[in-house]
Parts: structure tokens; C-alpha cells; sequence
């Protein structure tokens, strides 16, 4: 039942897709993109090696505003540290971070999530899970950064892939 | 004919890209290293489909939209495929 | 331009939303040349990826709809690729030049002294 669940979810989205990029509603155009979503999903069942088991769709929505808040805060600041003095720009660097996320598709997103925001880049994780590197542009306060990621980022996908 | 933004945004815009895709050019020209003109090749195409964007609203037509599209999916393709190629020494590992 | 008017409060709306955007997307790409070493220019040209093409594409989400009385979402599509993929290829070369720098970085020092050496070492590429 769950697995049905899920295929329905995927499929869906892809129809939506679909419906999207052809820019229309029309009966034909669902039933093309039924049939070809329906076909996908059963081809590359194969190819995903792992499910994804997402739970907790509100505390994703709500992910996603805080998200959308921080690139949009981080955008103004990198524009500060570029436009700004030369001393702004000379506190790049690494920093470790230790993490307790395990999902390989929490992870991915916790990925997506320190690139897409402007400042902090995604540099890797140790071979056993438990220390994330990133490279930070404006590194002055190492503590405020884990605890923003910690706090706002890790916490809620815990939630919603664990 | 009323008084309208719209017409000098765009006239501002379109320059501001061609301006940013100037920046990305001349970095692209300096490098110094293959992995800085691999990000330029990078912001370049972004630049460019945004410019592609602003000129679809500019002569109104979505054909534009489906061109930006095409700029999105190969743009990342080609920098997907250098910087994989820096990293490794190969694109496709067997 | 084409002929079409738009209401007042979206032609404004559209605007700024132009301006501001196409002005992220020129910041960031100078940062590319006011930043020094790659590690610090990485950073620069998300400042257009996200908001900067965000901002174009909400414009022309609006103008679209507005010119033709009824939703057209299709830049969304966009949005949903750009997510997906501006990330990776910044991952990807984040990696590359950790792991380019780390083999041949004291061998041959460029003209341009990098201020960003991973000297915490980071994480093993494999």
C-alpha cells in the first residue's frame, strides 16, 4: 500500500510536468501523459536503487519557505561582500561540520540546499557520514553557521526522511 | 500611449547581462586555472539564458522560453561534463 | 516592444522585478573578477543562478499571464531544472579544485596566490 502510495506520488508529478511544459489542460494531453508517466515509472523502477520514504509533507513546505528566505538573505549579503571593502573578502575558508543525517536523499537535498544558498558551498563529507565540509565565503563566526544548519536545515529533514 | 516602465527595465536589463556575460568573458580569457574557466563557461550560460528570457518578454513571443530551456539543459551538460572531466581524468567511468 | 499594454501595478511589479534581477546577475558575475582564488569566485555566480533568474522568471511569469488572461506557469519549469542542477555542476567543480589544488598546487604555484587553500585537508576525494 505504501509503495502504491508512492508510485502514485512520482507519477503524478511527472504528469504535472508534462501538462507544464506542453502548457495546456486538455483531455488528450492528459491521456498522452498518463500513459507515458505510467511507462516511465514502471521502466526505471529498476534504476532506483534506493526509495525514498518522505513523510511529514508540511514540515517540507515549510522547509522550502525557510529556505527561499535564506537564499534570498545570503543573495544581499554576498552582494555586500563583493560590493564591499577588501577586508570583507578576506575571510574565506573551510569549516567541518559534524552531522547526523544519514538518508542518502536527505542528504542530497541538504546538499541542494547549502549550494543553492549563495555563500556556503557543499564541499564534501567524510567517509563515514559523520563530518560535512563546506567552504563559506563570509567566515567570521564558525558556531552561528553550524547552528544555522543544524537548526534549520538538518532538523527538518531528519524529520522528513527519517 | 501612457507612460510606461516597462520598455526602459528591459533596455536596463538586457545591458546589465551583456555587461555580467562581459565579466564571465574576461575571466574566461584570464583563468588562471581550467576550473575558473569552467565557472565562467558556467556563468556565462546563465547570463545568456537570462538574457534570452528578458528579450522573450521584450518581443513577446514564448519561443524564447523554449530556447532558454534548450540554453538550461546543455549549458549544464557541458559544465557537468568538464568539471566531471577535471575531477577524474574521465566523463563516463566504466 | 510589441503593441500590448499592461495594467499600471504590473508594468511597476515587472520592473523591479527586471532590475533587480538583471542587477544580482551583473554583481555576481563581477564578483567573478573581484574575488580572488576559485574557492571565493564559486560563490559569485549563484547570486544569478537563484535570485537573479528568479526574479526574471517571476516577470515573466507576470507579464505572460497578464498578456494573456490566464495563468501560464511554464517558466516554473526552469526554476525546477535550475534547482536541480546549478548545485551539482558547483559540487563538481568544488571538488575538482580541492582535489586539482591538493596534487599539484605546491608543484606549480600560479601567478595567482590562492587565499582559500582547503588546509584543513576536507574531505578525501576518494
Amino acid at each position: 500500500m505504501k509503495r502504491l502510495s508512492l508510485l502514485t506520488l512520482f507519477t503524478a508529478m511527472l504528469l504535472a510536468l508534462w501538462l507544464l511544459l506542453n502548457d495546456t489542460l486538455e483531455p488528450g494531453h492528459w491521456l498522452l501523459g498518463a500513459a507515458l508517466t505510467i511507462a516511465i515509472t514502471l521502466g526505471t523502477a529498476a534504476m532506483r536503487p534506493l526509495r525514498a520514504r518522505p513523510h511529514h509533507l508540511l514540515v517540507a513546505v515549510r522547509l522550502l519557505g525557510v529556505v527561499l528566505v535564506d537564499i534570498t538573505r545570503s543573495n544581499i549579503a554576498v552582494a555586500g561582500v563583493i560590493l564591499g571593502p577588501a577586508r570583507r573578502r578576506a575571510h574565506s575558508g573551510f569549516m567541518k561540520i559534524p552531522i547526523d543525517l544519514r538518508d542518502p536523499y536527505g542528504l542530497a537535498a541538504l546538499a541542494c540546499i547549502i549550494t543553492a544558498t549563495p555563500g556556503t558551498v557543499w564541499a564534501g563529507l567524510s567517509p563515514d557520514g559523520g563530518n560535512l565540509t563546506i567552504h563559506v565565503l563570509d567566515l567570521q563566526d564558525e558556531e552561528a553557521w553550524i547552528r544555522t544548519i543544524k537548526h534549520r536545515y538538518e532538523r527538518p529533514l531528519m524529520e522528513i526522511f527519517e | 500611449m501612457t507612460l510606461t516602465l516597462l520598455p526602459s527595465a528591459l533596455s536596463f536589463a538586457s545591458i546589465a547581462l551583456v555587461l555580467a556575460m562581459a565579466c564571465a568573458a574576461i575571466r574566461l580569457l584570464r583563468g588562471p586555472s581550467a576550473e575558473d574557466r569552467v565557472l565562467a563557461l558556467d556563468t556565462l550560460y546563465i547570463n545568456s539564458m537570462i538574457l534570452v528570457l528578458v528579450l522573450g518578454i521584450r518581443f513577446d513571443s514564448r519561443i524564447y522560453f523554449d530556447i532558454a530551456l534548450l540554453i538550461a539543459l546543455f549549458g549544464f551538460v557541458g559544465s557537468a561534463a568538464m568539471a566531471k572531466f577535471l575531477l577524474r581524468g574521465e566523463v563516463i567511468e566504466p | 516592444m510589441s503593441g500590448v499594454q499592461f495594467p499600471l501595478w504590473a508594468d511597476l511589479l515587472a520592473s523591479l522585478l527586471l532590475i533587480v534581477g538583471a542587477t544580482l546577475a551583473l554583481i555576481g558575475s563581477f564578483g567573478l573578477l573581484r574575488l580572488s582564488g576559485l574557492f571565493a569566485r564559486i560563490h559569485a555566480p549563484t547570486l544569478g543562478a537563484t535570485l537573479g533568474l528568479g526574479c526574471v522568471l517571476l516577470a515573466s511569469i507576470l507579464l505572460a499571464s497578464v498578456g494573456a488572461h490566464r495563468l501560464v506557469l511554464q517558466e516554473v519549469l526552469i526554476t525546477l531544472f535550475m534547482v536541480g542542477t546549478a548545485p551539482v555542476t558547483a559540487m563538481l567543480l568544488m571538488r575538482a579544485g580541492m582535489y586539482r589544488r591538493r596534487e599539484d598546487g605546491s608543484r606549480k604555484p600560479s601567478r595567482h596566490q590562492d587565499t582559500a587553500r582547503p588546509s584543513t585537508g576536507g574531505a578525501s576525494p576518494e
